[in-house]
């Protein structure tokens, strides 16, 4: 059987340009054409897993767990702290393109609740206060 | 804080558990495949090639009762021997490792901490069911696991524990690590499939069941992580020796997941049979704050919810059936006096929400609908006959959804409208005494 890619291929493609996290359509064509599959397909497949997005994002993606463990130890609080720091709802980007806040379902970091991913790095045991320094280290880092 | 590397902390893990699945967890470096061997890893395969044939490997799983730990508990045996009888060019066995059930992290401490438990599972699974290509499906946050899998992966295969002609025995056997992208509904395991396919993460009607039809239409063996990670155990020491471990109906040990308001989390691996006020005291340290436990919730958000009083039932598939619950994917979120269930199961709810993959209507509908109805109450404009509402829409998701994400999506909120009832109405009086949670 021919081994169809779109999901690996879409990962790949969004993660290739550091400067554009997300799916430009003619990106997601180009996958469409490579696996053989029509283009409304993997549109398709684009907006329906939540790590993909076709519209910018910032440099950073930061996925804030809001799923019960999390909820129980006050990720409602961080949240608000993330939204204050960078100015924005949970889906926008801060006006420096830097972040932007998205909820994610659980992480499984649930013994470190609350817990939020950065990229690909996890970070547990939040505070309001935590956070900010997070988000400093990672602007200065960029 | 960056979390640690990984859930293998090896101080403060709580004694008087029985680790099958997790022994090298925390105590093998996980990316040293010769760590792995030294620990009789490889053993099983290498017993089951050179001494077993594959019906033999199927009849000590048989003999092990082992029951899947994804959440469902069917037999692992009838599903491989399904996909060994069918006739078929060509057969998969797929790893799902999509855990995203909220409060389980069990396959992540596997697969972090003994990734060669999981991949030497698999080969068995594919030796006894006749399948030489296999999939580990991990979600796509799960990073960490996705690279210490895919080393293991890459280190089996050099040292001849994958790939053609294994040990030199013929049999050929070779796994690729997938990434899924973000969707709870793909660990429903046609929805998986789906998506291994490169398609939206929908499940498919059965029958066919993926033994029979599964990826591309070929025999295809979907099994957990934990359920996989004890099969060398199995084949090395015998289905009889599995068997004596747990109890009637619910052989082996389980992984569970200790969370909310408890002195310690984490991971802990006991046989079945123990009952939950047990497990919170001896391996969670109580509840924070010695605080009164109000309930648990078991086996994660489309799990059940478990009154203080309801504790003493063992934790195994037969004694919580009688109370319309089960040990699900293992997670235990214990809540203390201070919590509100009300709170609890608006967070529920709004998951739901989000995870519905919109397919069908009950579902896509019912747990927007619940989300709205609870809202409302929690304003303060609720009344007894949005209560009776919930209640039907529930029922009616439950009877009525395509798949078992819709079917179990309202499991929480009934038994709360059940066993809770009273926060309910206070909420709906606006009593604050009586409710914790909200504006009311």
């Amino acid at each position: 059987m021919k081994k169809n890619t779109v999901i690996e291929d879409l990962h790949r493609t969004q993660e290739t340009e550091k400067s554009k996290t997300y799916l430009e359509s003619v990106k997601m064509q180009d996958v469409a054409r490579e696996c053989g599959v029509p283009a409304a397909q993997v549109y398709g497949v684009a907006t329906f897993y939540t790590m993909f997005s076709t519209k910018p994002r910032g440099k950073h993606i930061i996925r804030i767990c809001c799923n019960l463990a999390c909820h129980l130890e006050g990720a409602d609080s961080i949240v608000d702290a993330l939204k204050g720091k960078l100015g924005v709802e949970i889906g926008g980007t801060s006006k420096d393109g830097e972040f932007t806040l998205e909820q994610s379902s659980c992480l499984g970091l649930c013994a470190e609740a609350p817990a939020m991913m950065i990229d690909g790095q996890t970070y547990g045991s939040l505070t309001p206060e935590s956070v900010g320094k997070i988000l400093d280290t990672i602007r200065k880092g960029a | 804080m960056p979390t640690s590397k990984s859930h293998t902390d090896k101080k403060n893990i709580p004694c008087g558990q029985n680790r099958l699945v997790l022994g090298n967890v925390g105590v093998i470096n996980p990316e040293s495949i010769d760590e792995y061997i030294a620990a009789k890893g490889y053993d099983a395969l290498k017993k089951a090639l050179s001494a077993m044939k594959p019906a033999q490997v199927i009849a000590e799983v048989k003999t092990s009762e082992l029951r899947g730990r994804g959440g469902a508990g069917f037999p692992t045996a009838i599903k491989w021997a399904g996909a060994a009888n069918e006739k078929s060019d060509v057969k998969y066995v797929i790893c799902n490792a999509d855990e995203g059930e909220p409060g389980t992290f069990k396959d992540r401490a596997i697969m972090e901490g003994d990734p060669h438990k999981l991949i030497e599972g698999m080969a068995l699974a594919g030796y006894a069911t006749g399948a030489s290509k296999g999939y580990i499906y991990v979600r796509g946050e799960y990073t960490l696991s996705i690279a210490r899998l895919a080393k293991a992966a890459a280190d089996a295969r050099a040292k001849g524990f994958l790939g053609e002609n294994i040990q030199g025995s013929g049999f050929n056997f070779d796994l690729e690590v997938l990434r899924g992208a973000g969707a709870y509904i793909c660990g429903e395991e046609s929805a998986l499939i789906e998506s291994i396919e490169g398609k939206r993460g929908e499940p498919r009607l059965k029958p066919p069941y993926p033994v029979q039809k599964g990826l591309w239409q070929k025999p295809t063996v979907v099994n957990n992580v934990e359920t996989l990670a004890n099969i060398p155990a199995i084949v090395l020491n015998g289905g009889e020796w599995y068997r004596a471990i747990g109890v009637e109906g619910s052989r082996g040990t389980k992984v569970f997941c200790l969370m909310g308001d408890l002195n310690w989390k984490g991971v802990v691996e006991i046989p079945f049979g123990a009952p939950l006020s047990k497990i919170i005291k001896e391996m969670g340290g109580g509840v924070k704050k010695d605080r009164k436990l109000k309930g648990v919730i078991l086996g994660g958000v489309s799990g059940s919810l478990l009154t203080a009083r309801e504790l003493d039932t063992p934790v195994d598939f037969k004694s919580l059936a009688l109370i319309e619950s089960g040990p699900g994917s293992g997670a235990i979120i214990a809540l203390d006096e201070t919590r509100s269930i009300v709170d609890v199961v608006d967070n529920i709810a709004h998951f739901f929400m989000h995870e519905s993959c919109g397919r069908c209507t009950p579902c896509r509908a019912g747990n927007e609908q619940i989300v709205h109805l609870i809202g409302k109450i929690r304003k303060g404009d609720g009344s007894h006959a949005d209560l009776k509402k919930l209640e039907e829409l529930g029922w009616n998701m439950y009877q009525t959804s395509f798949c078992p994400l819709g079917q179990t999506a309202p499991n929480i909120l009934l038994q709360s409208l059940k066993k809770y009832r009273g926060e309910w109405e206070a909420c709906l009086a606006g009593k604050k005494e009586k409710c914790a949670c909200c504006a009311c």
